[in-house]
């Protein structure tokens, strides 16, 4: 005999805003990519510490994702978290400051890189372990199915992950509890210097979700419009049939795995053609010619919009170089919530 | 003699008994193809091949579980954590199985696996990949836990390790590997478990330390030195056995005892220290046993929050300062 491990009215079709368009979606993309720059050099200036993982390559999975989030909804990602941040609207200057190790960042300073945070735009952290936000959505997902408020909680975590039991776990709590959650899977084909196929016998990361129950797709994440349109069914239907979605989204990163992964490094999994190869499929230039083709961008609005973000990137470094320090007694400060 | 990295000589120490004994095989992520992580197993795969030096997918609870495993079927694995922060997963493997089928199976199975890795805090990287968990394993009865300080403990404490027959957590400091050192190249050479070692020596206070804090606790003797105070530093190398004769005899001259740890001040191993010689010496000292440890808080990343946050020289100077006031 089977039990209702929860009681849930069904959920109610909703209309969402159509305000996102390719446009806007070009324009993120563009801020993610000259930010992971600025971010980089940064970072050579010795003004962050710790890891710096870049989404160069991958921006399509969070722009054509992120943006069509309604109030309520809740995003959980990696330690390669800076696209999440930008797109659920955390300010760049926030960002970086936290990056700079300020009082003013999104963490206030005792996150760095890894570990943005933004609760109230729906943001909650990047996560520096290695599959370690999938158990936790199971958790949100239960959450929002529990008050019924067709909200949806959208989980991103790496090709590395689907090798961790604890997603193995999650994955079957969701299928069997049917839970709202957009599980997306950034497959970029590497773990770190460990090719997909030499890590798993079975490389079909459908057949692995299908197996616990979850309803699984493959989308090409080179390919910005694909993204867009397959997220916002996927997005539709989570919250008409309230079941999760699993979403493979097939990527490739541009630059190392971190700023340790230098081209030496990578070197010892893959060749300079590859990384070549996969560039001439850059989304952001994709999606830019292919607006540039149907005339919804012409070349003058796209020059406005590099300076609109070399701007915002300008601003965003002054407000973080010129921000404090954590102050010393924060050191001791949230350990335990205050209730 | 040679000069050289502690990452070299950890390399040494496993190429060594990987040509001892074929038994001896290296699993872990990144350990193979891409020379590891922080290099430790560099050139290991092309030596030995990838029956021996095997690549594993991102599945602590797997490595851990296959080193198990494979030592109580007969094999001496060497499971390679990329850091002990990720081996939080596969703490059951090592609690739960491999640290108790000796016991469990009065005697009839052992399981001398070796689960090493980088440990300690650091480098602005913050809360979860910073942290220092030596006394959670050394509070399981079964594991024995291995802290090496310099290059040549770092083979010879290591090469011990893969000789025992008991499981043992070996943790490496990740800002000790680019640190250089005189090693032995004598392939018989090994160094003992539950033999601490007196760094320097000194006359008026004891401070115990291990792993990267020994080097703090060194130059924190330097300097009191110059204030007329003799400090006599105590390297651990080993939690489990722990040498509590070298701590015992040394306090007998002293009197005045600081304990240092990188982790958590809170239920540490410096406490179960300090509650020893109040048991054992408590005729012999002079002054309170004062702790020197890592802020209890997760590590947090902003660079001057940190440095609050992990014991340094300073905190050592101040804790021999109070007890020889
Ligand atoms: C449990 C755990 N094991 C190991 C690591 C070290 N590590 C950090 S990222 C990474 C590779 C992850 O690859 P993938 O999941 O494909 O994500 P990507 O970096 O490609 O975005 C590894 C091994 C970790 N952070 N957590
Ligand atoms: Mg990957």
């Amino acid at each position: 005999m089977t039990q209702q491990a929860v009681a849930v009215p069904p959920n109610e079709p909703e209309v969402r805003s159509r305000a996102f368009d390719l446009p806007r979606m070009y324009e993120l993309m563009l801020l993610i990519r000259r930010f992971e720059e600025s971010l980089y050099r940064k970072y050579r200036e010795g003004k962050i510490g710790g890891y710096l993982h870049r989404y160069d390559g991958q921006e399509a999975l969070v722009a054509g994702v992120v943006p069509l989030l309604e109030p309520g909804d809740l995003v959980l990602s990696t330690y390669r978290d800076h696209a999440h941040a930008l797109a659920v609207g955390t300010p760049p200057g926030e960002i970086m400051a936290e990056l700079m190790g300020r009082a003013t960042g999104c963490a206030g300073g005792k996150g760095g890189s890894m570990h943005l945070i933004d609760p109230s735009r729906g943001f909650l952290g990047g996560d520096g372990i290695v599959g370690g936000p999938v158990p936790v959505s199971v958790g949100v997902g239960f959450a929002l199915k529990y008050r019924a408020e067709q909200r949806i909680c959208v989980c991103y975590f790496g090709d590395g992950a689907m090798n961790q039991g604890g997603v193995h776990e999650a994955l079957n709590m969701a299928g069997l509890y049917s839970l709202p959650i957009l599980f997306i899977l950034e497959n970029n084909g590497y773990a770190m210097g460990t090719a997909v196929h030499r890590s798993t016998a079975q490389p079909d990361m459908l057949l692995k979700a299908r197996a616990h129950g979850v309803d699984a797709r493959r989308v090409d994440g080179m390919d910005p419009i694909a993204v867009l349109e397959q997220a916002e069914t996927a997005l539709e239907e989570i919250r008409r049939t309230g079941a999760p979605i699993f979403m493979e989204m097939t990527c490739y990163r541009f630059v190392g795995h971190g700023v340790a992964d230098n081209a030496q490094q990578q070197q010892f999994y893959r060749s300079t053609e590859e990384i070549e190869e996969w560039k001439s499929r850059d989304p952001v230039e994709a999606l830019k010619n292919h607006l540039l083709g149907s005339g919804d961008l012409d070349t003058e609005r796209i020059e406005a919009m590099e300076r609109t973000i070399a701007d915002q990137i300008t601003a965003a470094i002054e407000f973080a170089e010129s921000s404090p320090a954590p102050l010393p007694d924060t050191l001791y400060e949230h350990v335990f919530a205050k209730g | 003699m040679a000069l050289m990295r502690y990452s070299e000589a950890l390399r040494m120490a496993m190429a060594e008994e990987m040509e001892r004994d074929p038994d001896v095989f290296i699993c872990g992520e990144e350990v193979g193809q891409y020379q590891g992580t922080f290099r430790v197993t560099e050139g290991l795969m092309e030596r030995f091949g990838p029956m021996r030096v095997v690549d594993t997918p991102i599945s602590e609870i797997g490595i851990a579980g296959l080193a198990t495993g494979a030592a109580m079927a007969g094999l001496r694995p060497i499971a390679e954590f990329m850091t002990w922060s990720f081996a939080l997963s596969a703490m059951d493997q090592i609690i739960n199985h491999a640290a108790k089928i000796t016991y469990m199976s009065s005697g009839r199975i052992t399981c001398p696996a070796v689960f090493r890795g980088p440990a300690g805090t650091g480098n602005q990287l913050s809360a979860q990949h910073s942290q220092s968990l030596e006394s959670w394993y050394a509070h399981t009865p079964g594991l024995k836990v291995v802290l090496p300080y310099t290059p040549a403990d770092a083979k010879g404490l290591l090469k011990t390790a893969i000789r025992d027959d008991s499981p043992v957590i070996f943790m490496e400091h990740a800002g000790l590997y680019a640190n250089r050192g005189e090693v032995p190249e004598d392939p018989d050479f090994t160094v003992p478990f539950g033999e601490a070692v007196i760094r320097k020596p000194g006359t008026d206070v004891t401070i115990i330390g291990y792993s990267l804090m020994v080097r703090k606790c060194l130059t924190a003797a330097e300097a009191l030195e110059s204030e007329g105070i003799s400090c006599e530093v105590i390297d651990l190398r080993t939690l489990t056995p722990l040498d509590m004769e070298t701590i015992l005899s040394s306090v007998a001259r002293t009197h005045r005892v600081v304990v240092t740890q990188e982790e958590w001040r809170n239920v540490g191993i410096a406490a179960e220290i300090a509650a020893r010689l109040a048991d054992e010496a408590f005729d012999e000292l002079d002054a309170p046993i004062l702790r020197v440890g890592g802020a209890d808080v997760p590590m947090p990343y902003a660079r001057e929050l940190e440095r609050a946050a992990i014991p340094n020289e300073d905190h050592i100077i101040e804790a021999v300062r109070q007890v020889t006031r």
